[in-house]
């Protein structure tokens, strides 16, 4: 049971940004309108992110990652969430096996 | 006349359902995290005041040794970004609350019992009683799953062994999924992916994740002006 104060230092780092974005309609309300496209682009943040995190261990790792990351993908639109990550873990272990 | 403890138990009766699809993502999270070499009590603490799934696992991803401040945090505030908006549409139902209990209480706002909240406001008004109730079930249950996780997950060792460093991969692609709304967030997936994977090999991290987000946003409003062509836009409301 450790505690780094390094890590401490990064873990209030992040819960000081969550706390800021989950008051910060404090600031807002009454007083939000976003155009259409905004809105759009505002909608998007959560996939950009999630993608542009993973990106790097879907499509320049090798191989087997980026295959088990298509069947993963396929899996999403039929299976739930659980249920992805069981076909993704399987196929990589597999392909990675293989190739 | 609905008293406190009614109240409640209905925020309970509410939560319960995503409290138990929480778990397994919570032992999952904790796993991962010893896989990355945070102790224990350090993923404790992290589940307990952060209280964010998505921004968690992102920070696991791009969690090493020193832990690398800027972008940890950078990667949280992009990514809960979404809550500004959904605090904006919840804070003007929260009337009966006192100012300490909506500081308090939206300190653990997060997906699930921000929508209950929402979903029950249409009909009844929304009690500290009812919020509480989701919330402290809600919250307890993530930090004890996702600690285990992390005890477990130190005995089983390398998670490379059984594929368990891709079920990030794996888990983002189903959460991707979730927020799916068609053409837009195919382009925004695409630009994000292609420029994410590039800035990393050119690069390094942590930039693919600026990079990729930004490019991302700047697709989907790319396709969305292509969208917004075909239908009118909405008169936007003055202040």
């Amino acid at each position: 049971m450790t505690l780094d104060p390094h890590s401490l230092l990064a873990i209030l780092g992040m819960a000081i940004a969550t706390y800021a974005t989950r008051i910060a309609g404090l600031a807002l309300v009454g007083r939000l309108s976003l155009s259409p496209r905004a809105q759009a682009a505002f909608d998007a943040i959560p996939p950009a992110v999630l993608v542009a995190v993973i990106a790097p261990s879907a499509l320049a790792t090798g191989w087997p990652d980026t295959g088990a990351a298509l069947l993963a993908a396929l899996a999403a639109t039929r299976l739930p969430l659980l249920g992805v990550v069981a076909v993704g873990v399987a196929a990589v272990v597999g392909l990675r096996a293989l190739l | 006349m609905s008293t406190l403890s009614d109240d409640a138990r209905r925020g309970f009766g509410d939560i319960w359902p995503a409290m138990l699809a929480a778990i397994p993502i919570g032992l999952l999270l904790g796993a991962l995290a010893a896989g990355k070499g945070l102790s224990p009590l350090e993923t404790m603490v992290m589940s307990t005041l952060v209280f964010a799934g998505g921004a968690q696992f992102a920070a696991i991803e791009l969690w090493a040794t020193p832990a690398p401040i800027g972008a940890l945090v950078f990667s949280t505030l992009l990514i809960n970004a979404r809550h500004v908006l959904m605090s904006a549409s919840l804070l003007p139902k929260l009337q009966g609350f006192s100012r300490w209990q909506t500081l308090a209480g939206l300190y653990y706002m997060a997906d699930e019992n921000w929508a209950l909240a929402e979903k029950r406001a249409r009909t009844h008004r929304l009690t500290p009683a009812y919020w509480f109730g989701m919330v402290v079930p809600f919250v307890s249950c993530w930090i004890a799953t996702s600690t285990l996780g992390a005890v477990v997950g130190a005995a089983l060792g390398d998670p490379r062994r059984f594929g368990a460093d891709f079920a990030f991969t794996a888990l983002f692609i189903a959460l991707v999924a979730a927020f799916w709304k068609g053409r837009v967030t195919f382009w925004t997936v695409a630009a994000a992916g292609a420029a994410s994977a590039l800035t990393y090999r050119f690069a390094g991290p942590p930039w693919h994740v600026l990079v990729g987000a930004l490019c991302g946003l700047a697709a989907a409003w790319i396709a969305a002006g292509f969208a917004g062509a075909a239908e009118p836009a909405p008169e936007s409301a003055p202040p």
